[in-house]
């Protein structure tokens, strides 16, 4: 799709059409999100790119509120949260907002991810795109990791320790680099201040990747459900009314949801060893990290080597960055691959089961079954998209979007 | 050829509630026994606290626990979210002297005023440790959200004893009891250092409510939940509004974007 949306717009108004003048950010808003052409043919799944967006801008607005009431000191940390859930007017719903938030927000981003996969939004040329998602991710997971070690409970203090001490693994350098994250030589005062600060930081970090994410995707557009490109106006929409109005339904959906955890369970998602004081004399009895990072968990775990544990946890991400450039079928969209289809859907089990994995304790029957659905996660990317792209015989594609679009409402 | 809108709603829902259920996962993993379920008045969307059996609770926490258990987190004024009037708590605290400095900066006693947190049976951890066999008594402040199966676990604990005598000479055996052991169904390892703590008529209810064993456990259940969580009928109040409210305000979405997509399809 061209950049080019027609002639600029004219402001009538006389202060907006002198600041556009100088600096067009009146104009850039009016291409970028009113006449921007948007495949006509979206489903509810590209509305996890705003959905995430929205709970970037809640975590972020909520985080702050918190960081002003919360004191980064191992003899304060868990009382100063607790204050904020008693003592604080409205405190426990900005605290419920943010814990429930961060899993929510995974729950978005999983399914974006999920959305990008299916139909092919990583290939060319959106392959800088998708790079760039795979950054956010890693973000993320950096970000919530040092947001769930704040309140210093058990699980906080715990996870922190497993989590700091993969580094260990590395040959030479791991013991230096796990005193240089500590600040010490254990998981102490320093290492909660570091992590606060760096939790305060990181999510500025993302909003900027996003920005670039956001000015990948208008570089070619938005890729759609036939994973066609549009040829002409009839394919396309203007994004505003049509996706800002389709996407804040679809928020406002997804809010709901979201707010039946806050409201109704808000600690549902969290670990109750979290409400025990950190107590480094004391290990739980099973430590387990949040569940959005139980897939990487259960890789973690399922290889009976540290450092090849480590690896393949963070191979499972690697892997990632270069999916572009290992599925080598011509056709993006899922719904016209037949065979890689099943595969894909099989890969969501697969995550699936490796989270349950995650959760278990490693013994018995879960062991084989991670290393089994560990072997599944790495052969889907590295074996089964290169050569199924080669051997697989796609349906016939629509000639357009506005094709593919009447012709399912004719039927 | 395309994925229908349906299906692909539902494809993403189902994602969502498997990552949910995987998380429940996470928490259900690694008990013991579990507890017997109880209905809790606090429990469901609309549960609120039972105020009657939290104020009787309160009186098994500070003629009983109290002697062990801190509650570090809750003021006496806390008290009057249960429905005592602020003299009513003055009169529960007036025999209660708590340490403070002087104008001086010397030590006194005084006695304990409604903005004091509640008094700690002992003065540090250390003196908590050595009172019982090394081992700090556990503060009780979030002890329902800290516990899986909360209140019912709380509950469990204190009317799961089984005496040494009724004790299979298997389980004695398994777990190695000796005859001076507390033994506990619900306990993680079942030996726990806390002896029963209550047992029937161990408190005197001002109401005249009959105080069984049954009673105080279950009265002390509902005032430590409403200590690890004193705003949760708040919580739900408001979570009725904002998703009425949001209910609503996707209604009128739908519609708009109907309006709006109506030349579209």
């Amino acid at each position: 799709m061209a950049s080019s949306h027609g002639t600029p717009p004219v402001f009538n108004n006389k202060v907006i059409a002198w600041i556009d003048y100088r600096l067009p950010i009146f104009s850039y808003i009016e291409k970028e999100y009113h006449t921007f052409p948007t495949p006509r043919n979206f489903n509810y799944f590209w509305n996890f790119g705003a959905i995430a967006t929205v709970m970037l801008v809640l975590m972020i607005a909520t985080g702050i509120v918190l960081a002003t009431n919360y004191t980064p000191h191992v003899l304060m940390a868990f009382d100063s949260v607790e204050r904020i859930d008693r003592d604080v007017p409205q405190g426990w719903l900005i605290r419920d907002l943010h814990m429930n938030g961060a899993s929510f927000f995974f729950i978005a981003v999983y399914i974006h991810i999920f959305r990008g996969m299916y139909y092919g939004s990583y290939k060319a040329p959106r392959e800088l795109l998708w790079i760039l998602g795979v950054v956010i991710f890693l973000l993320m997971m950096a970000t919530a990791f040092m947001g769930y070690v704040l309140p210093w409970g058990q699980m906080s203090f715990w996870g922190a320790t497993v989590i700091t001490n993969l580094f260990s693994a590395l040959p030479v350098v791991g013991e230096s680099i796990v005193t240089w994250l500590w600040g010490g030589f254990a998981v102490d005062n320093p290492t909660l201040n570091r992590f606060f600060a760096l939790h305060y930081l990181l999510p500025f970090v993302i909003v900027a990747v996003v920005a670039l994410h956001v000015v990948a995707l208008h570089i070619h557009g938005s890729n759609n459900p036939t994973g066609i490109d549009p040829k002409g106006p009839q394919d396309t929409v203007p994004f505003h009314p049509y996706y800002t109005m389709k996407d804040g339904f679809g928020v406002v959906c997804f809010l709901i949801v979201y707010a039946v955890f806050v409201f109704f369970a808000p600690d549902y998602m969290g670990h109750p060893d979290n409400y025990i004081p950190a107590n480094p004399l004391v290990t739980p009895a099973h430590i387990v990290p949040e569940w959005y990072f139980l897939p990487f968990y259960a890789i973690l775990r399922a290889i009976p080597d540290k450092l090849g544990g480590v690896l393949a946890m963070f191979g499972a991400i690697a892997v990632l960055f270069i999916l572009p450039w290992l599925d080598t079928s011509r056709v993006r969209s899922c719904t016209f691959r037949p065979i890689y289809k099943w595969f894909m859907m099989f890969l969501v089990v697969d995550v699936i089961v490796l989270g349950i994995c995650g959760s278990k304790p490693p013994e018995g029957f879960w062991v084989p079954l991670s290393q089994l659905a560990t072997l599944y996660y790495f052969a889907h990317f590295l074996v089964l998209l290169p050569i199924l792209g080669k051997i697989e015989r796609p349906l016939p594609l629509p000639p357009s979007i506005a094709d593919a679009v009447l012709k399912k409402k004719a039927v | 050829m395309r994925k229908p809108f349906a299906r692909n709603l539902l494809v993403s829902g189902a994602i969502a509630l498997a990552a949910v259920a995987t998380g429940t996962v996470a928490i259900a993993a690694g008990g013991t026994e579990h507890p017997p379920h109880k209905h809790w008045h606090f429990q469901g969307p609309f549960g609120t606290f039972d105020r009657a059996a939290a104020q009787r609770g309160f009186q098994v926490y500070q003629e009983v626990c109290a002697a062990c258990h801190s509650l570090s987190l809750m003021s006496y004024r806390n008290l009057t979210e249960l429905g005592l009037t602020e003299n009513q708590v003055k009169g529960l605290i007036k025999d209660i002297s708590v340490s403070d400095l002087n104008d001086d900066g010397a030590p006194v006693d005084r006695p304990a005023r409604p903005s004091d947190r509640f008094k700690k049976p002992f003065p540090n951890e250390a003196a908590a440790a050595a009172a019982n066999n090394g081992k700090a008594p556990p503060d009780l402040s979030v002890i329902v959200k800290a516990r899986e199966y909360g209140p019912d676990y709380i509950y469990g604990i204190l009317t799961g004893y089984v005496p040494y005598d009724k004790l299979t000479p298997e389980q004695i055996k398994e777990f190695d009891v000796k005859k001076d052991d507390n033994f506990n169904k619900y306990f993680p390892g079942h030996k726990i250092a806390m002896a029963p703590p209550l047992s029937d008529d161990k408190v005197t209810y001002a109401d005249g409510t009959k105080a069984t064993l049954d009673q105080e456990a279950s009265d002390v259940v509902e005032f430590l939940a409403w200590a690890s969580e004193p705003h949760m009928e708040d919580r739900k109040r408001t979570g009725v509004r904002v998703i009425l409210f949001l209910l609503a305000l996707a209604g009128l979405m739908y519609a708009v974007k109907r309006t709006v997509w109506a030349d579209k399809h």
